[in-house]
């Protein structure tokens, strides 16, 4: 299990075969990779900074990979969370898991990325037209990660 | 007491830390003497619905005590992923 909070872009492929190495007992990775995208609601989006409280989001990304970690049986949890300027088409986040079926493997990655959109500390801020503005927060993303809680 | 701040916070107080001397006996009493001190905390402050809170960086409320604490952060909801 590790996590990563970091301004540089990270290669998925370099991720997955860092989480395989010398391994034969994986039968199923599964990522997300979650993009910048040129549009915010109703308008166009030229870039991007993301905020971070340094110290606490690691703390909190391990504790999102840990719970995981302790409700499936996973062979390797990491997530990497980029902070600082990013552009639309940007990679900004990776949540990776593997186990010895793909069930475990595709909840825990699901598990994750809820779990981060809601308790990570991060900010975004999007530069549009009319300038810069706070991203707010969804409910959508409270909901998806309170199923979390009922099942 | 070391108080931090995030994100829109940050920018309307213009600070994204400092040290505060204050007798703050919950988060509430301590919302409540910076805003009086100063135009820019009860600007932030205006709205707490929209504003969340971490006493020594765990996640609480309002009404959460500051006896014994060293560290109170202020910030959004968060909107990472």
């Amino acid at each position: 299990m590790s996590v990563s909070v970091q301004t540089e872009d990270f290669d998925v492929g370099a991720e997955i075969a860092a989480l395989t190495q010398d391994r034969t007992d994986i039968g199923a990775v599964v990522t997300f990779t979650g993009l910048v995208r040129d549009m915010g609601g109703a308008q166009a989006v030229s870039a991007m900074e993301l905020e971070h409280w340094p110290g606490m989001t690691e703390q909190a990304l391990e504790q999102i990979a840990a719970e995981a970690s302790a409700r499936w049986p996973l062979q390797a949890a990491r997530i990497v969370h980029r902070y600082g300027p990013l552009l639309p088409g940007d990679q900004i986040v990776l949540v990776a898991a593997a186990s010895p079926h793909r069930g475990a493997a595709f909840e825990a990655a699901e598990y994750m990325m809820d779990f981060l959109k809601t308790r990570a500390p991060f900010w975004k801020k999007e530069t549009t037209p009319d300038g810069a503005r706070w991203v707010d927060a969804r409910d959508a993303d409270d909901a998806a990660q309170a199923r979390w809680d009922q099942g | 007491m070391k108080v931090l701040y995030f994100a829109w916070l940050r920018e309307r107080i213009g600070l994204n830390t400092e040290q505060v001397e204050t007798q703050a006996a919950t988060v509430a009493d301590l919302v409540a003497e910076l805003s009086a001190r100063e135009e820019r905390y009860a600007v932030a402050f205006a709205d707490m619905s929209a504003v969340r809170v971490a006493v020594d960086q765990t996640m609480t409320d309002i009404s959460a005590s500051l006896v014994g604490a060293s560290e109170v952060a202020f910030f959004p909801p968060m909107t990472g992923g």
